[in-house]
């Protein structure tokens, strides 16, 4: 794999997780005041910095088979977690992923709690949501920018690209002050849910001892083929009438609890 | 104490398990199957994932797609 596909892959994976941390922060900003969810928001940053440092060596001290073998099967449920996903709202069969819907059910049920009271942080439940979503879908950017950069023996790429996700989301965020609905999340999710189990398959075999015709060049049939059964599954499962809530007005996944 | 320790489980299930817990089983096993055979023959073993994989994101997405009504009325008559 070549370094600019290390970096696509890890920017849009990323990006995508960047979106849903920055919609929770600013439901939280919007709701409960800025204090409290900036206070989050770095709260969560330090642990971030702190899980980083300590995964860091720890992953890069591991044989490469066990990495590949661990990683590539991590990644793989990952991927087919996502990409099952994304099959099934292109099909009409699950509810679209919808930022707009997320935000205003999260800024709903911040306004409907009592604000608490504090010198450092007003308002413990504005901080304690910005703090669980930077960390929740931080530890994603993380585990991804890890895995694909020690994978790929290019961390520091992986980062670069993990960082520059997070800023240009986190720019955006700050210059709309609203949740990123003109992003395309639910396709960027698809294509990520490819990607993920395309390299999940590639890693987790070639750990296992599995010899890959073509070697590294494997991944680049592996990839469209990957995408290629998805759009299949997607037309073998399309619903013929769209459900009432298929287009974005039923519960979202961050009201259900559903990260992925 | 045993609250926090199932909550802390239950993050970690639903962080890498997720919603379809065979999914998961079935990449395990298919991982467990390619380890072996590599290390006991010299058959190729790359197209066990392949497989296994192909076959799990189809029966995983038709177990969640909701049955349309008239196919539900053809499987009891």
């Amino acid at each position: 794999m070549g370094n600019s596909a290390l970096f696509i892959a890890v920017f849009l994976a990323c990006a995508v997780e960047a979106v849903e941390a920055l919609t929770i922060v600013l439901a939280a900003g919007i709701g409960r005041g800025w204090r409290s969810a900036i206070a989050g928001l770095l709260a969560g940053l330090l642990t971030l910095a702190v899980i980083v440092a300590a995964l860091g060596p720890a992953v890069s001290a591991i044989p490469l088979d066990t990495l590949r073998l661990v990683v590539g099967g991590l990644l793989l449920v990952f991927g087919l977690q996502w990409l099952r996903k994304a099959v099934l709202r292109a099909s009409g069969n699950k509810a679209l992923h919808d930022e707009t819907a997320a935000f205003q059910a999260t800024l709903a049920a911040t306004q409907h709690t009592q604000a608490g009271s504090g010198s450092v942080v007003p308002d413990w439940y504005g901080f304690t949501l910005a703090f669980k979503g930077v960390v929740l879908e931080g530890l994603e950017v993380v585990f991804i920018a890890l895995t694909f950069g020690s994978n790929q023996h290019n961390v520091a790429l992986a980062a670069v690209a993990a960082v520059a996700a997070v800023l240009v989301v986190a720019a955006a965020g700050v210059a709309v002050r609203a949740p990123l609905s003109r992003v395309p999340e639910n396709s960027m999710k698809f294509v990520v849910g490819i990607m993920l189990t395309a390299f999940g398959m590639f890693w987790g075999a070639e750990g296992a001892g599995a010899q890959w015709p073509g070697s590294d060049l494997a991944l680049l049939v592996l990839i469209p083929a990957v995408g290629l059964y998805a759009l299949i599954l997607v037309a073998v499962f399309r619903r013929r009438e769209p459900r009432p809530n298929a287009l974005g007005n039923s519960m979202s996944d961050e009201q259900t609890g559903n990260h992925a | 104490m045993i609250r926090r320790i199932r909550a802390f489980g239950a993050f970690w299930y639903g962080f890498i398990v997720g919603d379809d817990w065979r999914v998961a089983a079935g990449v395990f096993l298919a991982l467990l199957i390619t380890y072996l055979l590599s290390r006991a023959t010299t058959v190729p073993t790359w197209w066990i994932v392949v497989v296994t994989v192909a076959g799990l994101l189809a029966v995983s997405i038709r177990r969640a797609s909701p049955r349309p009504p008239d196919a539900k009325e053809t499987m009891t008559q």
